[in-house]
């Protein structure tokens, strides 16, 4: 049973941070309909951005700030330089445009910092705690709460604000909100820069646990939309179900049977569920017109 | 030689040309093995773009069947004993058996969902491939021995510019055909509206399957023919960042269309080559590059160049 909790643990950890990954792809993608694979970018920025300014001397919760306001300028960057010229292009194309964006900031990233792997001290120690048998770090604690604070912190921004109810009727429909009085084009920038608000975070909390270096974002990128998809893209809830579901199969996978084959449990459900549920597990069904 | 590109002889001559004719030009044996590279990734690109160009599937997974091409040719014969030229049909046998096997779920799937599930069996494959270091020589890839036909033995980069070149040439004519197919018209009629093809009558998901299988087929004779050329075989062939490779090549290039793919390859594949003078800034630029030239050609390079060419003639 401690081993369980252990496990149980470790995959609410890395699944929290996979919830926030998620979180911002579908945050970016029902207000503009883009995937964007860049998004494991700003993660890897919030981590080297902390660990650099950091290491400059300045104290962590201002290193994280800056690392925090990084990421959102270069997320607008992302949105006014690259998505809002290229208006109206298919969706795969978007694709390949957040691809070489994230090409692009994972070869800044390496002449910026540099190739190493990077460590940031633990914000509460080192000291695990012990609770019903296992051993948990403090940072895991900082982890979870603060996806759980962001998550809901978003659910009000989304629910409760103006401009929120905004974001959610551009993700409803994109021309009817234009018709209303919305200024969609600003809906989209927000999107991205709120997602890499979000991203930078995630990178920010589970660097002291996971260490970071310039090319950790692909990855995420990955998992993360593995986990909006297993939820059901566009579903902002889902994809937190998602992420928290990937990190556990990871780590109770790796656990129980076998740990080099951790990241094939994740893909292997993922199947399973799509060939169960096409639209994900919360996904809305839809209907193709003619 | 513009006019000649409307019509699939044009096209194959041209590239027969251009193959014929570079080798005339070139100053060292590094020219030819960059051009062998071009022409393989060329023959793969080719390949998904029946995939995603005609039939409109994504697929962000065909790393994974270039992969099985690549250890079908390792691991036939230095521990099957199989002959490199077999290994590579059986390659091709167990990529086009486990695409119509994988296919047939997943291709029910749409637009990020099959996305999302052919980029899962990527890395699966790719999985399977580092770990078990018993066959495949795990992360550090392994050897492969020379490929020998009647006691010959395709060695030197010049030797392999002509056989990948051949091999880039009778991919490229089988593409051109297709289109004049009613398969390759059944694939068109999917890719515009999968439900007003049903409606007409096609049989949607067995078209699907098809180009499905056919792509793998095509990745994984790319992989097997990289692997032998190289003499060397690595886990990353198979990774996702090659898939991802595969299809920006696609993409860039222009979507449907078969000269798109092998220019998107040239460009994909020499650019790191040109780029390399800029040291540590190569990928920023490569990176900014990809995004300028998909915001100003955004349906890819040569759809939108020979838009531009016939609009400025007319």
């Amino acid at each position: 049973m401690p081993e369980f909790f252990q496990f149980l643990v470790s995959g609410l950890t890395i699944g929290a941070v996979y919830a926030l990954v998620a979180l911002g792809f579908t945050l970016v993608y029902n207000a503009s309909d883009v995937v964007n694979f860049a998004q494991g970018e700003f993660v890897m920025l919030g981590g080297m951005v902390t660990v650099f300014a950091h290491a400059a001397g300045v104290p962590l919760p201002l290193a994280a700030l800056v690392a925090v306001i990084v990421s959102v300028v270069l997320g607008l960057s992302l949105y006014w330089l690259a998505i809002a010229p290229a208006r109206g292009a298919s969706a795969v194309s978007l694709i390949i445009i957040t691809i070489g964006a994230s090409i692009l900031l994972r070869g800044a990233a390496q002449i910026v910092f540099d190739k190493q792997f990077h460590k940031l001290p633990a914000f509460s120690g080192d000291t695990p705690v012990q609770m019903l048998g296992a051993a948990v770090q403090p940072q895991s604690f900082w982890v979870i709460g603060g996806t759980a604070v962001m998550v809901l912190l978003l659910y009000v921004f989304l629910e409760r604000t103006l401009l929120g109810k905004a974001v959610l009727a551009t993700s409803a429909n994109r021309f009817a909100a234009r018709l209303v009085g919305i200024n969609t084009t600003t809906i989209m920038a927000l999107a991205f820069g709120g997602s890499a608000a979000i991203g930078g975070v995630a990178g920010i909390l589970i660097t002291p646990i996971t260490l970071t270096s310039y090319d950790v974002g692909t990855l995420l990128a990955l998992k993360g939309f593995a986990a909006a998809m297993l939820g059901g893209m566009g579903n902002p809830l889902g994809a937190v179900a998602g992420g928290l579901l990937l990190g556990l199969l990871e780590a109770f996978g790796a656990g129980y049977i076998s740990s080099t084959y951790k990241d094939a449990f994740a893909f292997i459900v993922i199947l399973a569920v799509l060939f169960a549920a096409p639209q994900g597990l919360f996904g809305r069904r839809t209907i193709e017109r003619v | 030689m513009l006019a000649a590109l409307r019509h699939r002889y044009g096209i194959l001559l041209v590239l027969a040309v251009i193959i014929a004719a570079l080798p005339l030009v070139f100053p060292s044996s590094y020219y030819f093995r960059v051009a062998s590279l071009v022409w393989v990734s060329a023959f793969a690109a080719i390949g998904l773009n029946i995939l995603m160009g005609k039939a409109g599937q994504v697929s962000l997974g065909h790393a994974g069947f270039f992969g099985i091409g690549a250890y079908a040719v390792a691991i036939g014969p230095t521990h099957l004993g199989v002959p490199p030229l077999a290994a590579m049909l059986l390659g091709c046998a167990l990529s086009a058996l486990l695409a119509f096997l994988v296919g047939r779920p997943i291709l029910r799937l749409k637009g990020h969902y099959l996305a999302i599930a052919t980029l899962g069996f990527g890395v699966l494959v790719a999985l399977v491939i580092t770990t078990e270091s018993r066959w495949t020589g795990g992360p550090d890839g392994m050897s492969v021995m020379k490929l020998t036909l009647f006691g010959w033995r395709a060695s030197g980069s010049d030797t392999w510019y002509w056989i990948t070149g051949g091999l880039l040439l009778a991919g490229t004519w089988i593409a051109l055909n297709l289109d004049e197919t009613p398969t390759g018209r059944a694939f068109r009629a999917l890719h515009d509206s999968e439900i007003a093809a049903r409606v007409t009558g096609i049989n949607v998901n067995r078209f699907k399957l098809q180009a499905f299988v056919i792509a793998a087929v095509y990745a994984s004779l790319a992989g097997s023919a990289l692997a032998l050329m190289n003499g060397f075989v690595n886990p990353d062939q198979a990774g996702f960042l090659h898939s991802i490779e595969m299809v920006t090549m696609v993409v860039l290039g222009g979507l449907g269309s078969v000269v798109g793919s092998i220019v998107g390859a040239a460009v994909l594949i020499m650019l790191p080559q040109l780029l390399t003078v800029f040291q540590e800034y190569e990928n920023l630029m490569l990176g900014a590059i990809i995004i300028v030239s998909m915001i100003f050609m955004r349906d890819g390079i040569v759809p939108v160049l020979s838009k531009f060419m016939t609009g400025w003639r007319a």
